[in-house]
């Protein structure tokens, strides 16, 4: 092609274009990526408004890189190794948070764009759906924190009632699992809509003919979700649940705001601990450790929703498509 | 046999099964959009309530105390409401237009230009869209201290030029609308590479950017992480900052206080909330495109 020979002359025009991103994102992401592994390794904090370090980390005058990765896995006085209590806490809340939002997204998804049902007013609803993801999660979980604080409004409903739960009314922050309950909530409510519109965009991605084929050999509607739509949404399942864990694993606005950790640490995530040592108690170190686990893990997890969700339909459908090929 | 029997009698059954199943459709539709909005429209109703109603407990129609409430949230001496609207504004409105237009420019140099290293520059960005931002928090707050930027917007502003996900969907869409021939021409004219992207391209990019530009002010105005690690000067706070600010307040059960509780939340959250309804349908289709694409 004669293009090839005319953008030589503009190849320095190219690099010129992509400069400023790759020189920012240098500077304010990898850079500061790497030197978060790096200060993992370091003593580097701020005692009394002095700072200390950045220097290789040392115990009692010896060289010892790994100091703040021993000290994120020694347990503390309860005999609680933290960082895992509050891994448990992410994850937990994560699940009760993207299970039935992946449930519900899936039927939404499915009546969305079924043929059978041909769904009127769709652009509302989906509008409506989408909304609480554009809301500032931060307003959102203040909301929830007045609205079930132990003199909010809905424990003034049980406490007016004397039938209802002997007018004690219930305090959600007190429990670990209404806590937890609510900021699986609020993430469920802020998701589900962008998780339905991706779902969605598969299943329309999916080559309608299949659906066709298969009403005219009679399949069921649920026969038809089983065997076509789950299958071949995979990929795209895959994706959501991967980018949903990656953003669970940081999460931070919801349960900082709406419990602060409460009761006792039971709602505290990995990043709000990261941020315990960014705050007033700078220790760059101990939350370089703590950054450096929270990559790792997410790596780790992705993989695994990965291999989990990828491999087990995968190998059918190769072995049909093979099957397919030779006759 | 029977065949002609059973047809018709399935026939007649799937009729109604279908219209049984399109009543729960609607049914769960409206319960879905229900949970939805309940929560906004609760902020709006309670912020049109006294405190003392409110603690009293729900009720589905408006009250008669939303100017009064207004005006409490609007004079808070603890929190200069307006200051917060201003500042979330401007870093939102900044950080939002250089991440649209320089994901366009990052798009462009690798959509219209073949250069060594291409490839590898095209896959470098998919590979960190993946990296989950907040790990790097600790190096960039370090960063921003060591060299004295912390309590200004520069920390905030700054890294919107180097935005991965816009890039992706901005490329996206270019290798469906931008013909190469289209530069090719602009060349022949006279016209020179910046002018090229920026009078002839950018317009053919406008529905991608504005779909593009909401989201990114939709996520700063939003952001309350890296805010609340870099401003800690009152008159510089964001309103996620100034949000949970209000959370003393609650808990300390001072009902009188609840109307502007509500009242401020509300105003935080309306700039984006209007523009949304607005555009509802172009971010809806944005969500879609990324999602195929991606």
């Amino acid at each position: 092609m004669n293009k090839k020979h005319k953008s030589v002359s503009y190849a320095k025009w190219g690099l010129i274009f992509i400069a400023p991103f790759f020189i920012v994102y240098i500077v304010c992401s990898l850079y500061p990526l790497i030197s978060t592994f790096v200060y993992s390794f370091m003593d580097y904090r701020v005692q009394d408004g002095q700072i200390i370090g950045p220097a290789l980390a040392q115990t009692g005058g010896e060289t010892d890189v790994f100091k703040n990765y021993i000290w994120l896995f020694t347990p503390n006085d309860a005999g609680h190794i933290r960082i895992l209590d509050y891994l448990w806490n992410t994850v937990i809340m994560w699940l009760m948070g993207a299970i039935p939002q992946l449930v519900f997204s899936l039927l939404l998804a499915v009546i969305f764009t079924s043929a059978r049902l041909r769904i009127k007013g769709q652009r509302f609803f989906k509008s409506v759906i989408y909304l609480p993801n554009i809301i500032m999660a931060a307003a959102f979980a203040m909301l929830f924190f007045t609205l079930f604080s132990p003199n909010g409004p809905i424990n003034q409903i049980f406490y007016s009632r004397e039938e209802l739960l002997d007018g004690k009314g219930i305090q959600f922050f007190s429990n670990v699992w209404t806590a937890r309950g609510l900021v699986a909530l609020i993430n469920f409510l802020m998701w589900f809509g962008n998780t339905t519109i991706l779902l969605m965009a598969g299943i329309m991605g999916i080559d309608q003919s299949l659906f066709e084929a298969a009403s005219i050999d009679g399949a069921t509607s649920f026969q038809v979700f089983r065997k076509i739509t789950i299958p071949l949404l995979m990929p795209i399942m895959v994706y959501v649940a991967i980018t949903s864990l990656i953003g669970g694993l940081q999460m931070f606005d919801v349960p900082q705001v709406l419990t602060n950790g409460d009761p006792d640490n039971t709602t505290k995530t990995l990043i709000m601990f990261l941020n315990d040592f960014l705050g007033n108690n700078k220790n760059y170190g101990r939350a370089g450790a703590i950054s450096v686990i929270t990559f790792i893990i997410t790596g780790i997890f992705s993989i695994i929703v990965y291999k989990t969700m990828a491999s087990k339909p995968d190998k059918p459908k190769k072995a049909k498509k093979a099957v397919r090929g030779v006759s | 046999m029977s065949t002609t029997y059973i047809t018709t009698g399935e026939n007649k059954s799937s009729k109604q099964r279908a219209l049984i199943s399109r009543i729960l459709s609607y049914v769960f539709l409206i319960f879905v959009s229900f949970l939805a909005l309940f929560p906004l429209y609760i902020l709006i109703i309670n912020s049109t309530r006294t405190g003392n109603e409110i603690a009293g407990g729900f009720t589905l129609i408006p009250g008669g105390a939303i100017v009064d409430n207004f005006t409490a949230a609007w004079s808070d001496p603890n929190m200069v409401l307006w200051r917060g609207l201003l500042n979330s504004l401007f870093v939102a409105a900044v950080s939002s237009v250089l991440s649209v237009y320089f994901s366009a420019m990052t798009a462009y140099g690798i959509h219209v230009y073949d250069f060594k290293g291409k490839n590898v520059a095209f896959k470098f960005i998919l590979l960190i869209m993946t990296i989950p931002t907040q790990v790097a928090a600790v190096g960039f707050v370090a960063l921003v201290r060591q060299i004295n930027l912390n309590n200004t917007y520069w920390p905030l502003i700054i890294p919107a030029i180097a935005a991965p996900a816009t890039f992706f969907y901005m490329k996206q869409y270019m290798e469906s609308t931008l013909p190469l021939e289209v530069i090719e021409a602009a060349r022949v004219d006279g016209s020179n590479e910046f002018k090229t992207f920026n009078i002839i391209a950018l317009p053919m990019m406008k529905p991608a950017m504005a779909v593009q530009l909401i989201f990114a002010f939709t996520a700063s105005w939003n952001n309350y992480f890296t805010p609340m690690l870099i401003l800690d000067k009152a008159d510089l706070r964001t309103l996620p900052i100034m949000i949970n600010t209000l959370r003393g307040n609650i808990a300390s059960g001072n009902a009188t206080a609840l109307g502007r509780i509500y009242m401020t939340m509300l105003i935080a959250i309306l700039p984006v909330v209007i523009v949304y309804i607005c555009v509802s349908k172009h971010i809806v289709q944005g969500v879609a495109l990324g999602a195929v694409k991606g």
